[in-house]
């Protein structure tokens, strides 16, 4: 009998209650909202308003988590720097080209070529900032135990915010405010607000692009031979060191872009604004599990609408006031719950299999 | 001038000193094989050639020319090949993405399509599961893929290491006919196996690695009679 009694696993059970414990309240809590109407009363539109709004915000994410997602998959590494580099295009492109083009009129007078111009520039200070990171940070210690990238990353990431903090200050830089972009746009009798509309657009065609890119150039074929095996990739004649650059500079592309977007929908800047984001698309890739592009895609765009939709739907029905301000509550309790119950994300495959 | 020269090379991992000074040459048009036992130094060899590890000590040249000053990327377009142990597929890749990825130094469309053609050719197998992901292939399958796959550079030299680990007989059989028929083609290959009997078979010359040291060397024939080859390697008492 003690013999059986000790066998119990008592972690095992405590998760499992864990687990279902938090079922239950976020069903309780939908169900409390929506057959008894708990808290605030909310119309259609609103509820499509939340959706759209988490979308959008999910696209950025989506966009910033194919960096960590790229990265890992070739050096399963997981470059904590990434969100600098997503800060670093975004605010030298705002204080360098975003500002004067909207000081001088141009910026409105032609909205697309402006922010065509925008988007470049920060996606090269992106790409350069990355391909330096790589190069001096990263690259020498390609042999070294896996912890040391690691701490060195997380190093190179307050380098770079207070770099550019030296460089641009410490205070809140207004984006500019597109006037084409003002209002809304309506579809179907849907009204969206017209930043939320381009942010999803052009983030769903970036997603897209880049998964071409990835699987079908001879460039992509050789960053997904590198990820699997950087010696037989060499005998290919793969250059395994331009191609992990490659890599990186891909991803910081994608976030220098996410940067400008970022901008148009929050209207401010900062060197301390690739933080929140960061941390929010690594969840993002690990929910959709890391290492995989699409994994990354909806990862993004499933938190961000779980983000939005969350707290009026099941924290409201459970009572909770304020619900909007734990966002990141729900956002990190579910990266802690996938890393528990589902370490190869909700649709990404097992990492044991992959390396370990 | 030997096509392969490969003189006096020491290589060492950490302490291990692994390879203690090998020399040995491959004609062109040549089968050579390098036969020896488990952890003899023989993969230790194929890596020092084809780059991927460096050696503390020794020169190895491909028609005169200096290796060693190349990193293992550029030594394809020099025209070495290597099907690496444990056939390397790249898994997640399909079939002929894998077989694309062998010419990935190459940029004659024509030229690439052309020996595309030939290894589906060789290998009809591998054309029927072309879309197919590599990593779902049986072992025989992924050892023609391999094969295949460095087909695709057009080398001059291919080095192979130990191609019939872990396979049926029959496909062994298979795998040793078409070796032959590659080199018919005037590919020259290097061939590392512990399988003696069928790699001595087919080879032109045969070299004995034991613990980091060439301990015999002689023609295909003559090591197939040597008392010490039959007893070590081909079971014959
Ligand atoms: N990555 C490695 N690290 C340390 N020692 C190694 C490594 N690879 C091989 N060795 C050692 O080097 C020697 C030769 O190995 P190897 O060339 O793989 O032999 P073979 O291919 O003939 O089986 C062996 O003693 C092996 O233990
Ligand atoms: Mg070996």
């Amino acid at each position: 009998m003690a013999q059986r009694f000790k066998d119990v696993d008592w972690i095992g059970l405590f998760l499992w209650l864990f687990r279902a414990a938090i079922i239950v309240l976020v069903l309780w809590g939908t169900v409390a909202k929506i057959f008894f109407g708990a808290g605030n009363a909310y119309s259609a539109s609103d509820w499509i308003d939340f959706f759209v709004s988490g979308l959008s915000q999910g696209s950025l994410y989506a966009l910033i988590a194919l960096g960590y997602t790229l990265v890992y998959g070739v050096l399963f590494m997981i470059n904590f720097a990434h969100g600098e580099f997503f800060m670093s295009g975004t605010m030298t492109a705002t204080v360098f080209i975003a500002l004067p083009l909207s000081a001088s009129g141009f910026l409105d007078r032609n909205p697309i070529i402006g922010m065509l111009i925008i988007l470049v520039v920060a996606m090269s200070i992106s790409v350069g900032v990355a391909l330096l990171t790589e190069r001096i940070a990263y690259r020498p210690l390609r042999r070294a135990p896996r912890l040391v990238p690691l701490i060195t990353a997380i190093g190179a990431s307050f380098f770079w915010q207070y770099f550019f903090r030296g460089l641009y200050g410490s205070s809140l830089i207004p984006f500019p405010e597109l006037q084409a972009l003002q209002g809304k746009f309506s579809f179907w009798g849907v009204d969206i607000l017209k930043t939320r509309a381009v942010v999803i657009v052009s983030s769903v065609i970036m997603l897209i692009g880049l998964y071409f890119f990835v699987m079908r150039t001879k460039t992509g074929k050789a960053i997904r031979a590198v990820a699997e095996d950087k010696d037989v990739a060499a005998l290919m004649g793969i250059d395994v060191d331009r191609t992990i650059a490659i890599t990186f500079a891909t991803g910081a592309a994608m976030a220098g872009a996410a940067g400008i977007l970022y901008g148009l929908v929050f209207r401010q800047v900062h060197f301390f604004m690739g933080f929140v984001p960061g941390i929010k698309a690594f969840t993002a890739a690990v929910l959709g599990g890391i290492g995989s592009i699409p994994g990354a895609a909806l990862g993004g765009l499933f938190l961000g609408v779980i983000e939005a939709v969350g707290p009026p739907l099941f924290l409201e029905g459970l009572g909770i006031p304020g619900g909007h301000q734990l966002k990141d509550v729900i956002a990190f309790t579910m990266l802690v719950l996938v890393l528990i119950f589902r370490p190869q994300g909700i649709i990404g495959e097992r990492l044991a299999e992959k390396k370990a | 001038m030997a096509l392969l020269e490969v003189d006096n090379v020491h290589a060492y991992y950490g302490n291990i000193h692994a390879l203690k000074g090998i020399s040995l040459t491959v004609e062109e048009g040549e089968i050579v094989s390098l036969i020896g036992g488990n952890g003899a130094g023989k993969t230790t060899t194929l890596r020092s050639i084809s780059g991927l590890l460096s050696p503390r000590e020794g020169t190895i040249t491909l028609r005169g020319e200096d290796l060693r000053q190349y990193k293992a990327h550029q030594l394809v377009s020099k025209g070495v090949a290597m099907v690496p142990e444990g056939r390397g597929v790249f898994a997640r890749l399909t079939v002929e993405e894998n077989l694309q990825m062998g010419a990935y130094h190459r940029s004659d469309r024509d030229g690439i399509a052309k020996d595309m053609r030939r290894v589906y050719q060789l290998f009809p197998r591998l054309e029927e599961r072309k879309g197919q992901v590599a990593g779902t292939m049986s072992g025989g399958e992924q050892q023609m893929l391999a094969t295949g796959r460095a087909m695709m550079s057009r080398p001059t030299l291919l080095l192979m290491d130990e191609p019939s680990m872990g396979l049926a007989p029959v496909l062994v059989e298979a795998i040793f006919q078409t070796i032959e028929e590659i080199n018919k083609e005037g590919t020259t290959i290097l061939l590392v196996e512990q399988n003696a009997h069928m790699a001595l078979q087919i080879a032109n010359r045969g070299y004995v690695l034991q613990t980091g040291e060439i301990v015999l060397q002689d023609s295909a024939k003559s090591l197939q009679q040597n008392a010490m080859v039959q007893k070590a390697y081909l079971g014959i008492d």
